[in-house]
């Protein structure tokens, strides 16, 4: 029998289904994982998701023809099983489910193991084949608990309060964000927010979530206002004019990548926080493990070295797949903006 | 000195220390090496100074100007212990080192971490000394400590801990924010501190009080003064104004040097502080030309008869342990001076430069021999004519042209105002980026160091490698070119489809049997990136044999 997912040059393809998984040019039905940029394009002739990812995707891509499934619910294109199961990664991202003529395979999108209490509980799945992503896939890559993290993001805050300092957070508006202010909300009465993050804040919370409010930055917001607060903005913003509206200032940045010092001293960072949205590097290799998949397909990241590692311990057989996930995002590992530059080249 | 710290301890509210000892340490080489501002790595280092116990300030202060401890363990047994605690794969070690770019820090993320985190851990100083103990111990004493240590580290000190065996600290904190943070906490003035640091003292037999102490360490004869640096001229050279007030001199391309005699013996320190008297013998004559109390700064440069060799020609004699005869022949040293920095035991850097020049003439004239030679300076009418006069630096293997302020006093460290380097313009070349491999320190993770070739015919002829030069942005636009036109791996190297061009710049060219081109370049960077230009359109090997013929004899 032929693999139920081939990989194409318009992403992961579905062939007895008829459908593709988060493709990345256009086509007539996509499966969505999750709402980041490059996972979830513009141009699809129709698009299924989570139920909570389809106000995310409002926001981002526009009105289009969306159908959403709740976790566990079954539906079937062309005899086809599919089914959404909770990533963890971000609000409404899914692992894909896809079962046919007996076989079961699993595409991870993006996906962590901690509960933040926001996405939704991460759980393996029985599979034949796992498609996983691999973006922190080595053992330097080992996450603190996030609550030791969220510690240190507000020992911070409150050093810089102590020394007459605004505290600039650098988030991913999508995802990070809203995990950054759950867990900081107590420390200060006011949150203030890029235009990016006020806006996807502001409708999770219209679509019904129980989200923290943020106040945002306009340029009419007085200076004073912002004196010793918390301002969370995206990386974009990052060696903008955009920052000088709140000097003095410390700025700290939220991301796996920080994991690493040169991360933090090459972005000319205050502080660094190494809190990730994806599984670290035991993460991932339990979740391989716990799958119980004999084949298994590495995507975006340090593929060529986990899929290595994989095959070695006999895991499970493994293979690496060129995918264009974690290339064009605000996710990527590079924390320049590279995509204005990209025509260039 | 008491009641300064206090007040310092009155006006900082103090971060809450947990982790004394090596803690503390970690915690300063953390916040110095995110801090970005040079006033918050001042009070980091204030902070530590007023709290952190005497034996452990000396250390920090050996440290943070270049006096470590010789390393006591390899890197290759360190990788391996690692191994032998993690049971990772060689191959996967050298993956995360890759991308981590600094062992020190990959061995601290690999290695398990401590879950107890109540257990008070050591001082610096007992670490520092620990590795002295142990280095000529056996390997199975020397395992156990570091295993053992490891255990009982979290992942900053760890990292901290391997460093110091490793490495040097690179974290951006210079020998000046050292001296700033000092006289905060000790009643000594700034210049005083950087000389007392300077030097020829050891952390294991000095004690901070002695290091500090009103009574001078005159008794250690071969102490250095700190360097007065020069700004380049970032401007035009007339906005300096009035030529009657400055005095012009060749830049020379070779080591900048202080050779002081004091107490019948002679001592030659590079300006990276290092002592390197016994690496040129040549100078031992001048024991006994020169008289007893003086201190000169010049430049160390291979020369014959007055005439500067290219700087290739030092370079095979540094590094070498033993000076071969050969050497001493093909590469005569001798010593360029230009300035005195103490006469008759007395420090002169407060006269003016004419001053000093004056007396330094009235020493170094009548000394009829080769090894010491003052540096001429030029004689010039007008700005243009300097500037004229400058176009023909390279020919007398001059980097270009300083220009001191007549009555300017010796200052400590790159300053601006009265010294200026004014260089020749660099010698350029276009050329295609072939080799890229991932850099390190705040570049870990992106492809930065690259190597180029130009043309020879159908084939392209690798000839320099380069790191710097370029901005971060076009560092990241050039990582995502490689990550996308790699054509095949070899270890970390990766090759790329010949298609970017740049425009290498480089001081000089001289011929070289190491390198597939036949020659090596000093200084090389990139000064553009050719966005312009394909590669059909870059320099040949030809070109590059052209220069070496004009500049490199």
């Amino acid at each position: 029998m032929p693999n139920l997912i081939s990989f194409t040059d318009k992403g992961l393809f579905c062939e007895a289904g008829n459908f593709y998984i988060d493709p990345w040019k256009p086509v007539d039905r996509a499966l969505i994982t999750h709402g980041h940029s490059d996972h979830a394009r513009f141009g699809n002739k129709y698009y299924l998701c989570q139920r909570l990812s389809k106000p995310i995707l409002q926001l981002r891509l526009g009105e289009n023809n969306y159908e959403t499934v709740e976790w566990g619910e079954n539906i079937f294109m062309n005899g086809v099983a599919i089914s959404f199961h909770p990533a963890g990664h971000i609000i409404g991202s899914s692992q894909i489910r896809l079962e046919y003529k007996g076989e079961v395979w699993v595409i991870s999108g993006d996906y962590k193991r901690e509960d933040d209490g926001i996405s939704g509980k991460f759980e393996p799945i029985k599979c034949n084949a796992f498609i996983t992503e691999s973006t922190f896939g080595l053992p330097i890559y080992c996450w603190k608990p996030q609550n030791e993290i969220y510690s240190k993001i507000i020992n911070w805050i409150n050093k810089n309060k102590e020394t007459g300092k605004t505290s600039i957070l650098i988030t991913y508006s999508l995802g990070k964000a809203q995990r950054v202010i759950q867990a900081i909300k107590e420390t200060t009465e006011n949150i203030f927010a890029h235009g990016a993050i006020f806006n996807m804040q502001k409708t999770l919370i219209d679509s019904g979530f129980n989200l923290h409010e943020v106040k945002h930055v306009t340029p009419e917001t007085p200076k004073v206002l912002l004196k010793e607060t918390v301002v969370l903005a995206p990386p974009g913003a990052e060696g903008t004019s955009w920052l000088r509206k709140f000097h003095p200032y410390s700025l700290g940045v939220c991301s796996g990548w920080m994991q690493v010092r040169g991360n933090a001293r090459r972005r000319n960072v205050d502080a660094g926080f190494a809190l990730s949205d994806h599984a670290d590097w035991n993460g991932l290799i339990e979740t391989v493990k716990a799958t119980g998949a004999q084949k298994v397909f590495v995507t975006h990241g340090f593929q060529a070295a986990f899929s290595r590692y994989v095959n070695e311990q006999n895991i499970a057989h493994a293979s690496e797949v060129k995918t264009k996930f974690g290339d064009e995002d605000e996710e990527i590992s590079s924390p320049l903006e590279i995509k204005n530059e990209e025509a260039q080249l | 000195m008491t009641d300064q710290v206090s007040n310092i301890l009155n006006e900082t509210p103090l971060p809450l220390m947990k982790r004394a000892g090596i803690g503390l340490f970690a915690e300063l080489v953390v916040e110095l090496s995110t801090s970005t501002k040079t006033n918050d790595k001042l009070q980091s280092l204030v902070n530590y100074f007023a709290i952190a116990p005497d034996e452990d300030k000396v250390w920090v202060i050996a440290i943070f100007s270049g006096r470590r401890p010789r390393r006591s363990v390899s890197f290759k047994l360190m990788r391996q212990w690692c191994a032998e605690v993690t049971g990772l794969h060689d191959w996967l070690f050298d993956e995360c080192h890759g991308t981590v770019g600094d062992l020190a820090e990959t061995l601290a993320l690999l290695l398990p971490e401590n879950k107890d985190d109540s257990e008070q851990t050591k001082s610096l100083s007992f670490y520092l000394e620990k590795f002295i103990a142990i280095e000529k111990e056996d390997e199975s004493i020397k395992k156990n400590f570091i295993i053992e240590t490891w255990k009982n580290l979290n992942r900053d000190e760890k990292f901290v801990f391997n460093k110091l065996i490793t490495g040097s600290f690179r974290i951006g904190v210079s020998q000046k924010t050292i001296v700033n943070a000092l006289t905060k906490v000790v009643h000594l003035s700034a210049s005083v501190i950087a000389h007392r640091i300077s030097g020829n003292w050891d952390p294991v037999t000095t004690s901070f009080s002695e290091l500090m102490s009103e009574a001078s360490s005159i008794s250690d004869f071969s102490k250095p003064y700190p360097f007065y640096l020069a700004y380049a001229i970032d401007d035009k050279v007339e906005v300096l104004g009035n030529i009657e007030d400055w005095q012009a001199e060749w830049k020379w391309d070779g080591i900048r040097g202080q050779l002081i005699k004091r107490n019948h013996e002679l001592f030659v320190w590079s300006r990276g502080e290092e002592l390197m008297t016994d690496k040129f013998p040549e100078y031992f004559i001048l024991k006994d030309l020169l008289p007893d109390g003086v201190v000169f700064d010049g430049e160390i440069i291979p020369s014959v008869e007055g005439k500067p060799l290219p700087f290739a020609v030092l370079q095979t004699r540094i590094g070498r342990k033993n000076i071969s005869k050969k050497q001493l022949q093909e590469a005569p040293i001798s010593f360029f001076v230009y300035d005195l920095l103490e006469y008759n035991y007395e420090d002169w850097r407060e006269k003016s430069l004419l001053e000093r020049r004056y007396k330094l003439e009235e020493i170094v004239s009548p000394i009829e021999n080769d090894v010491i030679r003052i540096s001429q300076t030029i004689d010039f009418k007008s700005w243009d004519n300097l500037a004229q006069l400058r176009e023909t630096s390279r020919d007398m293997n001059s980097e270009g042209i300083m220009l001191k302020r007549k009555d300017s006093v010796y200052k400590v460290g790159r300053k601006r105002g009265d010294w200026w380097k004014w260089k020749v313009d660099p010698l350029v070349i276009d050329c295609v980026l072939v080799y890229a491999q991932k850099g390190s320190g705040r570049r870990s993770n992106l492809y930065t160091d690259y190597t180029f070739a130009v043309k020879d015919g159908d084939q392209l002829v690798t000839f320099t490698k380069a790191y710097s030069g370029l901005t971060d942005k076009e560092f990241a636009q050039i990582d995502n070119f490689v990550k996308r036109n790699s054509l095949e791996k070899f270890g970390p190297v990766r090759t790329v489809k010949p298609e970017l061009v740049f425009e290498i710049a480089f001081e000089g060219i001289a011929a070289s049997n190491r390198h597939k081109s036949g020659v090596a370049l000093r200084f090389p960077r990139m000064n553009r990136w050719r966005k312009d230009k394909t590669v059909d359109e870059i320099n040949t090997l030809h070109d590059l044999k052209q220069m070496l013929e004009i500049y490199g004899k």
